[in-house]
């Protein structure tokens, strides 16, 4: 735990231009970083020997509609050499729900990124499989958006 | 049943198919396959000692449909699984039944959602709906019984023998 404000520290050195936003809660610091900077900044992260951020725990979606951006792509971040953990987010508008892909980086972000990308129809550019993961393959929709009906569009059934 | 004979009334053509469905009752094979919570009332239904289907001739659970009579669906039907359950009842052979077991069969319970099949009755004949969340086996067995004295009394004849 001791070690995430040092990975803040860190960043912020380094990309002072990507560091947009800080936070920190019950103990565990966050940074949002534009998805522009996204692969460069996950690149230092894992590779840094100090940081070592060599495990990615799990992508995840999160819809604040109606607020823009709508979509924050979650990067849930662990050092198997340190212990500690570390969450990265990057923040997308409804019109272009775009993320570049972090399977060159981490290549356990495969199916989290596919599972994103069903139920909340955020693109992840450069995957290598973009497709649906748990819904059928010709789903219309993305369930977990907030402005999706519970029933389904039309009730389907 | 069909037979006609010489001198031979109604009586016994009557106590024919009376013959055929205590047959039909008597080992009425279900497919073993479950879908959620369910099926492991189902299971313990069926392969305990402590409730033991086999006293009403249906220890057997089949694992091919071809050989099963009695389909129970036990557990959430979400609609990505749904082809596959009603591929695998259409290749059970005729006559068949069907058993809605538990509250997410019968309705979709709980799961009011986009990825549930609000009660499999949309999609096949239920002969008999078991309530609970999930039903104990006593319930099940209940149901079971249940169907055995529709088939025995020509009420739950089967899909394909209906209408």
């Amino acid at each position: 735990m001791s070690e995430e404000p040092k990975a803040v520290e860190k960043l912020q050195e380094k990309f002072p231009e990507a560091v947009k936003e800080v936070g920190e809660f019950r103990g565990q610091s966050w940074v949002v970083v534009p998805r522009e900077d996204l692969l460069k900044v996950c690149e230092f992260l894992r590779d840094d020997p100090d940081l070592n951020f060599d495990f990615l725990s799990f992508v995840c979606g999160v819809d604040y509609f109606p607020r823009e951006p709508r979509f924050e792509v979650v990067y849930q971040l662990y050092s198997t050499k340190t212990h500690s953990r570390f969450r990265l987010k990057t923040r997308v508008s409804s019109q272009d729900a775009t993320v570049p892909s972090v399977t060159s980086i981490w290549p356990t972000a495969d199916w989290h990124e596919r599972e994103t990308f069903d139920l909340m129809g955020i693109n992840f550019q450069g995957h290598p499989d973009l497709r649906r993961i748990l819904l059928p393959a010709d789903w219309v929709g993305h369930p977990l958006r907030k402005d999706y009906p519970l029933r389904g569009p039309e009730s389907i059934s | 049943m069909g037979v006609k004979g010489e001198g031979q009334g109604s009586v016994i053509l009557t106590q024919l198919e009376w013959l055929v469905n205590w047959g039909r009752k008597s080992s009425m094979w279900p497919l073993g396959f479950g879908l959620a919570c369910c099926a492991l009332e189902m299971i313990a239904t069926a392969g305990g000692s402590r409730f033991d289907i086999a006293r009403f001739g249906m220890e057997v659970f089949r694992p091919s449909p071809r050989q099963a009579d009695l389909m129970i669906v036990a557990g959430t039907v979400s609609k990505k699984m749904l082809p596959a359950v009603l591929r695998l009842y259409e290749q059970m052979a005729d006559p068949k039944w069907v058993i809605a077991m538990g509250a997410c069969a019968s309705t979709g319970g709980v799961f009011d959602t986009y990825a549930v099949v609000q009660g499999i009755d949309r999609y096949l004949p239920v002969d008999v709906y078991i309530p609970g969340c999930p039903p104990r086996p006593e319930a099940l067995l209940h149901g079971i019984l249940r169907l055995h004295d529709m088939v025995q009394k020509g009420i739950a004849r089967g899909a394909s023998l209906r209408g």
